[in-house]
């Protein structure tokens, strides 16, 4: 889960990583009261998850409260890359700014560690930095038991070439940073810029978070999660426990397994070339077991979605035999039919592995009206692109 | 022969006590595994029945592993528990740790991995958030279907389970050494590169059966491995080509971050060092079945 920069800021500030004040607010004039408590000027931010939104007019300078509410109006509502603005931060405006540089740490998957990245040419998105100056980024491996203490964190800044009059400033930062990261079972803490401002102070002046979702059993992030943005088909699939993404095609897609469910997407989108571009709907994992109950929620889901033309549940049967996944399949439409759902939507079934023989068999006998059994993957999925493209 | 799973492992069960490790303890017995403990400190001393086999239960691993000379522990316990779990193979010196838990929090792995090599990486571990290992007609150890395949002469590793059971039934006729899944988590103990080498020094595998999908490099990785070192026949296949750009697709690895960890960038890593790459899974049964038949 990526935090917009005020979350960011808030959990920065609970570790003892200075920031400056900051507010979020989602009515222009609630800009005002907070303008005139910060001392009547402030900086409008758009609270985004897309970067460069000051390119974009997403961050403005507010010399009064009554331009505060003026710059909040103008923002609150505005589209950032494809993203709507819902909230603004209401935040101090920052003192002279000397020198930006940049500190993160994060995930390093190659290595099966965590990784410390720090530059002391920050402001701008450190791929660039590390692209054309590589020189000027110094990256240290972490070790995930021993952490970052100050020892380690003096590493870092002489590997980055801080300046001297900043070095025991910034390895503070590092150490509270690490306890951020650690403590909040992050997979991403960067600062940028961390500024070194006239009074020789560094501060974080903004920043990016992600979090590890398998992580959550240990925290209380309910209020971090953005119910604003998340499309309603994905919230909907999320309180039923499934795991699915939304795409933009017109097949919806059921199957059992990530790396399954992924091949079927692509199978589908390639089939799709010959009938007239059509693409997977979704993602849609239902799991190993696939009851009748799961394969409903499932199916519930995607003949709920509009864009949806046609729909192709491909099940391998592992543990759980064929003949099971069919019977799911057969009660899951009686299932949606008794809840009154209608049933309009023609299905493409393709059953292989364990009991294979009898899961079709039962497809058969059931002879529901718009389930068709095509017993390959890629078959299926032509099949099931066809149809798509047909409606 | 086949890799690090045979007729002669001695297997042990972390949490089969649970709901999910009775199931599956079940089935691996069912499919010859020699499973000969569980552990669970609150019930030690007793013994679980299935159908007919008493298996015992022990208080630890260590003490499973001096009653039975175990050499491989299987890892069902949930996942607030798991990296406890890991870390006392680990201290029991256990040669193998298949971790099947999903849902593992990262930084939980990244501690149990950097515990391993600070043990001095005796342990092996496979996983998390993995099928398990199985070398048909031997041993399975994890949750892959015993029955969807024989013996015989490919390797396969894998990032995924479901693809694996895919792949292995497809090629059910030629049949496999050994299968391993490796799982999707960010972090993982065994990686393509591990059992590559192994299926490269094992005599009976003819030929190699990789499955990536999006996220990370170690496709990438594997492909410059393979071109250094592997001189069997590998055919590979990647999934995601349609995965859209910073959204997590089932498996918590499997996230193609900006420009990087795309499918078309490990299928083309992989076609360079000579790895033929099959476009569906059907696609790439039939080019290892083409190699083997030459």
């Amino acid at each position: 889960m990526d935090l917009f920069e005020y979350q960011a800021r808030d959990l920065f500030a609970k570790h003892d990583v200075p920031v400056l004040a900051g507010e979020v607010i989602d009515t222009p004039e609630a800009a005002r009261e907070i303008t005139e408590r910060l001392g009547g000027k402030s900086v409008v931010k758009a609270q985004v998850k897309v970067g460069g939104r000051g390119k974009a007019g997403g961050v403005k300078l507010a010399a009064t409260p009554d331009e505060a509410v003026a710059r909040a109006t103008d923002i609150l509502g505005m589209d950032i890359k494809g993203h709507t603005v819902h909230k603004v931060m209401i935040a101090e405006t920052a003192p002279e700014i000397l020198e930006e540089y940049y500190v993160s740490f994060l995930l390093d998957r190659a290595n099966r560690t965590f990784l410390s990245i720090a530059s002391v040419e920050g402001g701008m998105e450190i791929e660039e930095v590390a692209a054309t100056r590589p020189e000027a980024v110094a990256k240290i491996a972490i070790d995930a038991i021993d952490g970052v203490d100050e020892a380690k964190a003096r590493e870092i800044v002489e590997a980055a070439k801080f300046p001297a009059e900043v070095a025991d400033k910034v390895a503070n930062v590092l150490v509270k940073l690490w306890d951020t990261f650690i403590k909040s079972d992050a997979l991403l803490v960067e600062v940028n810029p961390l500024a070194k401002v006239a009074s020789g102070e560094v501060i974080a002046l903004d920043g990016k978070v992600s979090l590890d979702d398998n992580a959550e059993f240990r925290h209380d992030w309910d209020e971090l999660h953005d119910k604003a943005a998340a499309n309603p088909l994905e919230a909907a699939a999320k309180e039923k426990g499934l795991n699915y993404v939304k795409l933009d095609g017109e097949v919806g897609i059921i199957g059992n397994g990530a790396g399954l469910v992924m091949s079927t997407l692509d199978v589908v989108a390639y089939a799709g070339e010959k009938h007239g571009g059509v693409k997977p709907a979704n993602f849609l994992d239902i799991g190993g077991g696939a009851s009748a109950q799961v394969m409903a929620n499932g199916l519930e889901i995607i003949l709920g979605d509009p864009d949806v033309k046609s729909v192709f549940v491909n099940v391998f049967g592992g543990i759980t035999a064929c003949d099971e996944v069919a019977n799911g399949i057969v009660q899951a439409l009686k299932l949606l039919e008794d809840r009154g759902e209608k049933v309009e939507k023609p299905l493409v079934v393709r059953l292989d592995g364990n009991n294979a023989e009898l899961g079709r068999k039962i497809l058969t006998d059931a002879n529901h009206p718009l389930v068709q059994r095509v017993d390959t993957m890629d078959g299926a999925a032509d099949k099931a692109a066809e149809l798509a493209a047909a409606k | 022969m086949a890799i690090w799973l045979n007729k002669d492992s001695k297997v042990i069960v972390q949490g089969m006590t649970g709901a999910t490790g009775m199931k599956h303890t079940k089935l691996m017995l069912g499919d010859g595994t020699n499973v000969v403990g569980g552990v669970n400190p609150r019930k030690a001393g007793q013994t679980v029945d299935f159908d007919g086999t008493e298996v015992p239960v022990f208080g630890t691993v260590k003490e499973a592993i001096e009653a039975t000379g175990a050499n491989v522990s299987v890892i069902f316990v949930p996942e607030k528990f798991t990296k406890d779990a890991v870390v006392e193979a680990i201290d029991a010196e256990i040669p193998l740790a298949v971790v099947i838990t999903e849902g593992i929090a990262v930084h939980d792995t990244a501690a149990f991995w950097a515990y391993a090599g600070k043990k001095g990486n005796k342990t092996r571990i496979i996983g998390p958030n993995c099928p398990g290992i199985i070398t048909p007609g031997q041993s399975n150890v994890g949750i892959i279907p015993g029955d969807i395949t024989k013996p015989g002469r490919i390797g396969l590793v894998s990032k995924s389970g479901t693809l694996t059971y895919q792949m292995m039934y497809e090629l059910r006729d030629i049949g496999f050494t050994t299968a391993v899944g490796i799982g999707g988590d960010p972090i993982i103990g065994t990686t393509h590169i591990d059992a590559l080498a192994a299926f490269q020094d094992d005599p009976e595998t003819d030929l190699i059966v990789m499955i990536g999908e999006i996220g990370g490099d170690a496709e990438e990785r594997a492909a410059a491995f393979i071109k250094e070192n592997v001189t069997k026949p590998v055919v590979g296949y990647v999934a995601g080509f349609t995965a859209p750009e910073g959204k997590t697709m089932g498996h918590a690895g499997a996230i193609v971050s900006g420009s990087s960890g795309t499918a078309q960038a490990k299928k083309e890593a992989l076609e360079a060092a000579g790895v033929k790459v099959g476009k569906t899974p059907t696609e790439t049964a039939k080019l290892a079945r083409e190699i083997l038949s030459a």
